[in-house]
């Protein structure tokens, strides 16, 4: 396999996961199963390798500016350690990546896909050309570790100095944590849990690995797979990058207008205006299918004899026990209470429901 | 462990010759692969199958795959309780998991033995 190791992948071999290339990365499928690593993440807490992602801070004169026109959330009222998700979008309204917005001090930290690293970089640094904005590309030099659950802060409590409790969600602080100052700790995740995102030196990923899963033993801390991500993320409405989201897709089509400022000018400000007044042809729905099989990516949606759309996402949820999914559908047919799908060459009942699936109770 | 009593193929299904019939069913590594097994839809006995073409499809949270057949014939016999108790194909693929029994007149040819199969479960290993 020729995928791009991370730091932690010989953590993996050696804890006998299976692994898959993923966006060109050698990563951990699941340890155990899916759904026992989906449920383990919901009741107790798990461990999750994120260094393919792809960590990019801006900096220098004129960068809030730059970011705040590159973005498609609002930034100006952004206080240091506030983080908020965006996208970056085309000037047609169309999605280049979903991302993280961390306000430091004095630059501003973005958390990008994986996949989309290389395209990111490169449309930051064309926009950045000429300015003295620094595009620094800190992919490799960071390791991204992530602790999901409702234990969550049993267990960061152990290794961060401070309070890690006392950190709002979608807030950060900067703090010792393993023996390791000035490390960046953020209440964030892609599982619909409390936990936490920790960004510090790649070299040191092994060791921050293990000291983890020896100080979560108590807790049940079990290192979780890609698969299991995936089912928590669905679960939980978030968007996935090549699914909910894509090069097509606008904001307004991915029910993501809550992380758009139509007030200010950023680039594909204007298009995104202009569709919200005429309307979109299609919108994203969340529907359940009762019955085994599970809806996949790319299988037909129907109202009556008519194909109106395609399913994005699907999983059996093991919160729900029920299979789930997302679809583009057809506007016309998006608020109808039930609707079908071509399951293989079967014709199936789905039935739509408002997104999330899952919201934990806080 | 991987039984020698039976023979493979390269896309993890058994064939066992029991009598004059052959049993067919996937192997351990499979299971492990595919893990959270959720569905599977088998022939009806009276059947035709056809060597290299699919016999069903085995479905699991990951991804559905299709059960290559190694054998030409009909189908006599289907294990059919698996519909509702896919823990058999889980847990004891080998022997409760078995799919389907069929008369094969021209028999089992071309397929791996056990040892030939654990090389190619080590080639796709983890």
């Amino acid at each position: 396999m020729n995928a791009q190791r991370t730091p932690l992948s010989s953590e993996h071999e050696r804890a006998r996961a299976q692994m898959v290339n993923f966006s060109g990365w050698y990563m951990p499928v699941h340890y155990t199963s899916i759904l026992d690593e989906a449920r383990h993440v919901r009741k107790a807490v798990g461990l999750f390798d994120l260094c393919h992602m792809g960590r990019v801070r801006l900096s220098g004169e004129g960068y809030a500016d730059l970011v705040d026109r590159l973005v498609t959330c609002k930034t100006r009222n952004m206080k240091t350690g506030v983080i908020r998700y965006a996208m970056l979008t085309r000037e047609d309204g169309t999605t280049i990546d979903d991302v993280l917005v961390y306000r430091e001090p004095d630059s501003i930290f973005l958390c990008i896909n994986a996949g989309n690293r290389n395209r990111d970089l490169a449309w930051l640094r064309a926009h950045a050309a000429g300015t003295n904005v620094v595009v620094d590309d800190l992919s490799e030099r960071f390791a991204m570790i992530a602790l999901q659950g409702p234990k969550s802060v049993d267990v960061a409590r152990k290794l961060c100095e401070g309070d890690p409790g006392a950190v709002k969600y979608y807030g950060f602080t900067v703090t010792t944590f393993c023996g390791m100052p000035n490390i960046m700790v953020s209440r964030t995740g892609y599982t619909g849990e409390d936990g936490y995102e920790f960004y510090f030196p790649a070299e040191r990923a092994v060791d921050v690995w293990r000291a983890l899963l020896e100080a979560g033993a108590p807790e049940g801390l079990r290192p979780i797979g890609l698969g299991a991500r995936d089912t928590l993320r669905l679960e939980a409405g978030m968007p996935l990058f090549g699914h909910e989201i894509d090069d097509t897709t606008t904001p307004l089509e991915a029910d993501l207008m809550w992380a758009v400022d139509l007030e200010k000018d950023f680039v594909g400000a204007a298009a995104i205006r202009d569709l919200a007044a005429r309307g979109t042809p299609r919108r994203l729905v969340g529907f359940k299918l009762a019955g085994k099989r599970v809806p996949r990516f790319g299988y037909v949606v129907y109202d009556g004899d008519l194909a109106i759309g395609e399913v994005r996402s699907g999983t059996f949820s093991p919160t729900l026990e029920t299979n789930i999914g997302t679809a583009f559908v057809g506007t016309a047919s998006a608020d109808k209470k039930q609707l079908s799908l071509d399951l293989r060459g079967s014709r199936e009942a789905i039935e739509i429901v408002p997104l999330p699936f899952y919201r934990r109770a806080r | 462990m991987i039984p020698n009593d039976r023979q493979y193929l390269e896309s993890h299904e058994w064939a066992k010759k029991e009598g004059d019939l052959v049993v067919l069913g996937i192997t351990d590594f499979a299971v492990k692969h595919l893990t959270d097994l959720v569905y599977i839809k088998l022939p009806a006995a009276g059947d035709q199958l056809k060597k290299g073409d699919r016999f069903g499809e085995i479905e699991s949270v990951k991804a559905v795959s299709d059960l290559m057949s190694p054998v030409d014939g009909e189908v006599v016999e289907v294990n059919s309780e698996l519909v509702d108790a896919l823990d058999r194909v889980a847990n004891d693929p080998y022997h409760a998991g078995w799919m389907v029994k069929v008369r094969a007149p021209s028999g089992i040819s071309s397929m791996l033995d056990a040892a030939a199969y654990q090389k190619v479960t080590e080639a796709d290993g983890h």
